[in-house]
């Protein structure tokens, strides 16, 4: 945990203090984690998102229909998405996707004495390695909880309005009537925060590899395994949290 | 012309490295005990001895990867056990380590691996790091090998490379983690050879830590025999090997090699069969 704390703490320090300490966060390795962490993940956040966004559509009208209440599905649609499941599902997916990667990189790194490495020329590796992770999951994962939003709800619309006989455009108008700034911020709070978790928990499992290529899988599924778990659990806190303030 | 030797002596101190009592312990168990070792300027020293002597774990106290329990050590006049993270930085701009798997950056080609350090640590031009790197490529022998991946190339290609790396800023002091494991003799003999063309050309003070005989026997000015966390001696090639110390003897004779394994007992254990024991 302390080590945990002081990742973020010092990839903080570096953000700020690099230039001035003459260890400056490059560009170039940002944009190349954002492009393994959000751009290449776009396929399968548009293929889980459009079909959680079906799914919700035909659980809900299948549910209201006894009560005759069918077209509330926008509502439940609406929020579900917004508010839970396309943070939930984006946030799950970048721990199984890049949390393990990190993981398995650092594992492998340090093995290979290439973080000792970095440390005798002189180089900080939490500048040099945690830090470019960390702000591309911190400006990716909330972009693709966004696309992730805009995907599923289309996907629905598409659903309620072929099942309900609504026009797409009645669909879309009642959903963003009912859509306020404060439910796509609440997904967009969550997801920078598991962006944190994902990329802490990462590097922490990481840097705690043992032993050869055993070892880095083992770190590996520690990581997709303790980063999962912290995202369900911090997004019931969040919930429970910011529905009673 | 005075020599490279010469030309270093009047630009270092006599002693560059200065190892004094130097503990350590890795939980409660103690691993050095009481280390005392100086390495002059300009000389190939070099650290031998078998596995678990404590020849890595000294290599890692030099160069501020472990703290040790007490004692002092001198690099360059610091001691690097009392310097904070931003002073060991500083430092090791005036170091060059060669680990023993090379530990090239596999995201990086061997141009970039070489480059790392100007780019992190100077302002100089693409053109001029370029070129640079390409003068430390030829030193090594390595010309045109720019562009691979480090997966692309084989054990001692990496192992110069890394010697490239280890090179790029010029440093005062270069350390060389087991320069010759896992090669096969005409490799090793040509890193022998590097080395040696390294202190002579740019004069810098070496550290070697091996447990191959022949590379240590070729290239150490002096030769420092460590067992079990002990100093058995320090000297000459041949101090060394005239030494009528038991201890150094029973080590040169026992080649430094792992103790004698059961044949039946390796095979079940290469084999995956039977109970045999797993190293």
């Amino acid at each position: 945990m302390g080590f945990a704390v002081s990742l973020v703490t010092d990839s903080v320090y570096w953000l700020v203090m690099g230039k001035r300490r003459g260890q400056r966060v490059r560009p170039a390795p940002v944009a190349a984690e954002m492009m393994e962490i959000g751009v290449r993940a776009i396929p399968i956040v548009t293929l889980l998102s459009a079909t959680i966004g079906v799914m919700l559509a035909i659980q809900g009208i299948y549910q209201l229909r006894r009560f005759g209440a069918e077209s509330q599905v926008v509502l439940g649609v609406a929020f579900g998405m917004t508010r839970e499941f396309a943070p939930l599902i984006t946030g799950i997916l970048v721990a199984g996707r890049s949390g393990s990667a990190l993981a398995a990189r650092l594992g492998t790194m340090t093995i290979n004495q290439e973080v000792d490495a970095l440390r005798v020329m002189g180089i900080q590796p939490v500048r040099f390695l945690v830090v470019p992770s960390l702000l591309a999951m911190l400006v990716m994962l909330p972009a693709l909880v966004v696309w992730a939003d805009l995907v599923s709800l289309a996907a629905a619309g598409l659903y309620v309005s072929a099942e309900l006989g609504i026009t797409l455009e009645s669909y879309f108008q009642q959903t963003l009537a009912l859509l306020g700034p404060g439910d796509v911020g609440h997904g967009l709070a969550k997801s920078a925060i598991f962006a944190v978790l994902v990329t802490v928990v990462g590097i922490v499992d990481g840097s705690s590899v043992e032993g050869g290529a055993e070892g880095v899988g083992r770190v590996t599924t520690r990581a997709v395994v303790h980063g999962i778990t912290a995202i369900v659990l911090v997004d019931m806190l969040f919930a429970l949290v910011t529905t009673r303030v | 012309m005075a020599s490279p030797e010469a030309r270093n002596a009047q630009r270092e101190p006599a002693a560059v490295i200065e190892v004094s009592d130097l503990v350590t312990h890795y939980g409660t168990r103690e691993i050095l005990h009481g280390i005392d070792l100086e390495v002059r300027a300009g000389e190939i020293m070099v650290i031998m001895g078998g596995s678990g002597s404590g020849k890595s774990t000294l290599l890692r106290h030099m160069l501020g990867l472990e703290r040790a329990t007490s004692g002092a050590i001198r690099l360059l006049g610091e001691d690097v056990c009392q310097m904070d993270a931003r002073a060991l930085a500083a430092l090791s701009q005036r170091i060059g380590v060669a680990f023993q798997g090379g530990a090239l950056f596999s995201s990086m080609t061997v141009g970039e691996n070489v480059m790392l350090p100007l780019r992190e640590h100077t302002e100089l031009d693409a053109d001029t790091m370029e070129i640079m790197m390409r003068i430390k490529l030829e030193i090594v022998n390595l010309a045109g090998y720019e562009h691979l991946m480090p997966s692309e190339l084989s054990g001692g290609m990496i192992k110069r490379a890394a010697f490239a790396r280890a090179t790029i800023m010029d440093p005062v002091v270069l350390f060389c983690d087991e320069p010759s494991a896992g090669l096969d003799p005409v490799v090793s003999r040509a890193l022998d050879q590097l080395i040696l063309d390294l202190r002579d050309a740019l004069g810098m003070t070496i550290v070697v830590v091996t447990h191959e005989l022949e590379s240590a026997f070729a290239i150490a000015d002096r030769i420092t025999v460590l067992d079990q966390g002990h100093i058995l001696l320090v000297g000459t090639v041949d101090e060394v090997r005239g030494s009528d110390d038991e201890r150094v003897q029973g080590l040169l004779n026992r080649r430094f090699e792992e103790p004698d394994l059961d044949p039946e007992a390796y095979l079940a254990r290469l084999t995956g069969s039977g109970e045999g024991p797993r190293a």
